[in-house]
């Protein structure tokens, strides 16, 4: 996989994840022509583009646009099903996802996508594992800060 | 856990900006007060800083200042700064940033942490921007944690090792005997992990092939193990069992047989008939596993058993209802399609009908994998579909169906005329989108099939009558009513119905061309030239040919301004040798000539050198001697001392002398004698002879043989002088090239007398000289 993104359908972005190095300017060409050729397509076509050497399979979930690039011996039925994959896992975490909590919660969407991608290949294929460790993940988090929260407390 | 408010606060503001201008306020703002904060040594609310600049850097504004927030909050000791600081890393810094070095360090230092998720952090950023530097300083730390921790930090572990060998190609020695243990895990993420980890240090590294050759019968019984295995509800996606696992196996079995054992073909064949037969295809993630098989059967040199069931998996998919699947089925077809060219033949009617499909992609595939299959014996049925589809085809796939048509018909074409008729067929429909080097190709085609030139012209007549949009038809089209126009006026043809046209419709379609807007130039080219040749075949309307031909002499495109001008030339200076001189009456000729108007420009050619040979003329003008020899070679420019000369001028008429060039004439005997004037007794008869090698003498005698006398007779004679001219287009240097030419001797004489008290005078031309061969 080369890179991953979510947009709205306006053309905004909502996430991005690069599995490979690029400048800064190739990431925004690259969005931009991204966004351009997706939107343009039509309602019930065929989910797989071709762009440069690269495929591009989209998939449509409700106002949000994913979209993944694989190379070109990779399959693409399969890059279906991880879109599909990541979706549900949201669906999970967040509970009836939409778009807005994607928008206000952004860095937990990438905290998700890093427990099931890594490197540009699948992490984990089970989504209960996956769900149970971000769980695990948050409440650390949430330990530590309430750790801090009543040491600040007992100094002030 | 509790959302972070402070960044929901901005991001809400932020999205209440009503236009761009309020927004970047808003941004500028919100940067500002972040910076200020980060100058600060220590501060509470740095995680919820830094994830309010991520957030502002998504939406496309600069934060490359927040890079040394990124490595300070990594090296905190804090979870949560520690979560949102990697994030960071992975967003703003890369490979190239000197500032990703920094956190080498502190990864190093968080993978030997005692905590897992810290751990998983680390390894995530790692192969997420790890550098080749940075690779190098890890690796081992990574291989110890390959062995040596639980699964879940084992399968990061082995994808951060993937991401490692990709880098750096030589740490995978270091890797590989630690990834052969991960084979015998139980976990679906570490096996998952370790199959990419076997894969990649196959691809990179020839020697461990041998090294896995031995774990090839341990990944076949893992693959059959979830084949045929029962339910399990984690790993399960719709009914097949771990689809993810399965493609990563065949991808290895992929790998395996082509490199490390091409034997292995029992192996092959028994995983892939149960893969097939124990898969549900009905759903998409079912199809993704068999595409998965038919794609590794396909790449490796697989009996012709298994290459049929894959053909046949595959046109099970075409006739799927699901686009996407027809699709992918397309896209593997093509590439076997020069191997097996005739298992993909059988399914030609499906990959026909989906030209039909309303979407884009699948119509681009469709396209191309028609065009590999045209082959002699289905020609004519493919033809129809391909032409059908031109006409209702996206304007973006035009042109590449154009060409396609036009390289099967050349290679298959059952005949010449079913041939013509394709290419009319298509310049009519998608003119327009057709490559420039067509219109070359169909007029040397037209030319070589002399025996449809009737029908060709007819039928092109009769399109450029209907529609003059389309540039390459009409260019063909003037060429060839240009080039046959007679054959057009004759009216008769057997292969098409006859239809009478008249010289007047030729020329107001031509005209029509020459005057419409949508002519480009060079069309606008080919239609004067054409108008021009007519003027030689046609006899009633040569007037409007040269009106129209002398407007276009002050047209502004250069082009056409010259040849206008070249054309007018020749009506005016050379209107006998128009009809006479066989040379212009040849086709082939006019053709080259109209090549060199097209643009080629030889130094020497035809007629543009006529008209800098009456430039050179223009100067000097000695009077006209009054008894002309043919054969000075002294130019008898045009004369206008003397009343003799006057006379003359009026005479010649359109006979302008101009220089003459040397000329080869054959040799004559002593010439007999032959009347050319006799009228009322006065007779003159003429005889040449030639005096010398390039001199001829021609004896012209007057006799009366009436009863009275003849007063004040004069005899005047005139010889327009021939300008001949090479049709050679380079003469090279040093190199001799001879000319040689039929020239038409023409003589006028004016004889002028009083007889019987009535003034006579009469102008006799003589055509044919005695002795003069021809």
């Amino acid at each position: 996989m080369r890179f991953l993104l979510l947009f709205s359908r306006q053309g905004k972005l909502r996430l991005q994840k690069w599995f490979t190095s690029m400048s800064d300017r190739e990431k925004k060409k690259i969005i931009r022509d991204m966004t351009t050729m997706v939107l343009a397509r039509q309602a019930r076509s065929c989910n797989f583009l071709q762009w440069k050497d690269l495929k591009i399979i989209y998939k449509r979930y409700a106002s949000l646009y994913f979209c993944l690039a694989v190379e070109s011996q990779e399959n693409e039925l399969l890059a279906l099903e991880i879109i599909h994959r990541y979706v549900e896992l949201l669906d999970k975490y967040f509970g009836n996802v939409c778009e807005l909590d994607i928008i206000f919660n952004f860095e937990k969407a990438y905290f998700i996508l890093d427990e099931f991608l890594m490197g540009g290949e699948i992490q984990e294929t089970s989504k209960q594992i996956v769900n149970r460790s971000i769980e695990a993940s948050d409440m650390l988090q949430e330990a530590v800060t309430a750790y801090l929260n009543i040491k600040f407390q007992k100094c002030t | 856990m509790s959302p972070s408010v402070p960044l929901q606060e901005m991001i809400r503001a932020i999205r209440s900006a009503r236009t761009q201008c309020e927004e970047r306020g808003v941004i500028q703002r919100e940067c500002a007060t972040i910076r200020a904060q980060f100058r600060q040594a220590d501060n509470e609310g740095r995680s919820h800083n830094l994830a309010k600049l991520l957030y502002v850097h998504m939406l496309g504004y600069p934060a490359h200042f927040g890079q040394m927030e990124c490595v300070r909050m990594i090296a905190s000791p804090r979870y949560s700064e520690k979560r949102v600081g990697y994030l960071g890393a992975m967003m703003l810094l890369d490979e190239k940033q000197d500032a990703s070095l920094l956190i080498t360090n502190s990864i190093k230092n968080d993978l030997a942490n005692s905590n897992q998720y810290v751990q998983s952090l680390a390894l995530c950023t790692l192969a997420c921007m790890g550098s080749a530097e940075m690779c190098r300083d890890l690796a081992p730390e990574i291989n110890r944690l390959l062995r040596a921790s639980n699964s879940y930090i084992k399968k990061k572990a082995a994808l951060c090792a993937v991401h490692i060998v990709r880098k750096v190609q030589d740490l995978g020695e270091l890797f590989a005997p630690s990834a052969r243990c991960l084979l015998t895990e139980k976990n679906h993420g570490v096996l998952h992990g370790a199959v990419v980890l076997i894969t990649e240090l196959c691809e990179c590294n020839p020697e461990s092939l041998e090294r896995f050759r031995k774990t090839v019968p341990d990944l076949v019984q893992i693959m059959k193990g979830l084949v045929i295995s029962g339910y399990s509800p984690d790993h399960d996606v719709a009914g097949i069992s771990d689809p993810f696992l399965q493609v990563r196996k065949c991808e290895i079995m992929k790998l395996i047989l082509t490199k490390i054992d091409t034997n292995a073909f029992n192996l092959i064949y028994v995983f892939t008939i149960q893969v097939a037969t124990n898969t549900d295809s009905t759903k998409t993630v079912g199809n993704a596993v068999l595409y998965e098989t038919v794609l590794t059967v396909l790449d490796i040199k697989s009996e012709s058993g298994l290459r049929v069931l894959a053909v046949n998996i595959l046109g099970r998919f075409l006739l799927n209802n699901d686009r996407n699947i027809r699709y992918i089925a397309m896209i593997s077809l093509q590439k076997i399609v020069g191997t097996d060219h005739n298992a993909v033949q059988r399914h030609r009617g499906t990959i026909v009908d989906c030209l039909k499909d309303q979407d884009a992609s699948v119509k681009r595939r469709a396209l191309e994998l028609s065009l590999a299959l045209v082959s002699a014996s289905n020609i004519r049925s493919m033809m129809k579909e391909l032409l059908s589809f031109l006409s209702s085809c996206p304007p973006e796939l035009r042109s590449q169906t154009a060409s396609g048509i036009f390289i099967a018909a050349e290679r298959y074409a059952p005949s010449q005329r079913w041939h013509i008729d394709t290419i009319l067929h298509v310049l009519t429909t998608a003119g327009g989108d057709v490559r420039d080097e067509t219109v070359p190709n169909l007029i040397q085609l037209i030319t070589n099939t002399s025996e449809l030139h009737c029908y060709t012209v007819h039928k092109l007549y009769r399109a450029l009558h209907n529609d003059i949009s389309q540039q390459p038809l009409v260019q063909v089209a003037c060429w060839c009513i240009g080039e046959y126009g007679d054959l057009l006026l004759r009216g008769e043809c057997q292969e098409m119905e006859p239809v009478q046209v008249t010289e007047d419709d030729v020329l107001d379609v031509l005209e029509a061309v020459l005057q419409s807007h949508m002519s480009s130039p060079s069309t606008r080219g080919f239609a004067l030239t054409a108008t021009m040749k007519l003027s030689t075949r046609i006899t009633e309307n040569v007037d409007r040919i040269r009106s129209i031909v002398s407007i276009y002499g002050s047209c502004i495109d250069v082009e056409l301004q010259q040849r206008a001008v070249e054309y007018n030339a020749l009506f005016k200076k050379y209107d006998h040798m128009r009809y006479s001189t066989e040379w212009l009456g040849q086709r082939f000729l006019v053709f080259v000539c109209s090549t060199f108007s097209a643009g080629l420009s030889p130094p020497i050619c035809g007629f543009p050198q006529v008209c800098d040979l009456l430039d050179l003329l223009g100067g000097s003008e000695p009077p006209l001697q009054s008894s002309p020899a043919l054969g000075s070679t002294a130019p008898l420019p045009v004369g206008t001392a003397g009343t003799a000369g006057g006379d003359l001028l009026d005479l010649l008429g359109g006979l302008e002398p101009t220089a003459i060039m040397t000329v080869l004439l054959s040799v004559f005997s002593v010439a007999p004698t032959v009347s050319v004037y006799d009228k009322d007794g006065v007779t003159v008869t003429l005889s040449c002879e030639k005096q010398s090698d390039s001199g001829l003498s021609i004896t012209l005698t007057a006799s009366n043989s009436t009863d009275s006398d003849i007063r004040g007779f004069t005899l005047q004679a005139a010889v327009p002088k021939v300008c001949i001219s090479a049709s050679n287009k380079i003469l090279a240097v040093h190199l001799k090239s001879s000319f040689s030419f039929q020239v038409n001797l023409k003589m006028r004489l004016r004889i002028s007398y009083t007889s019987q008290g009535s003034a006579v005078q009469d102008t006799v031309q003589v055509d044919s000289f005695p002795g003069l061969g021809h």
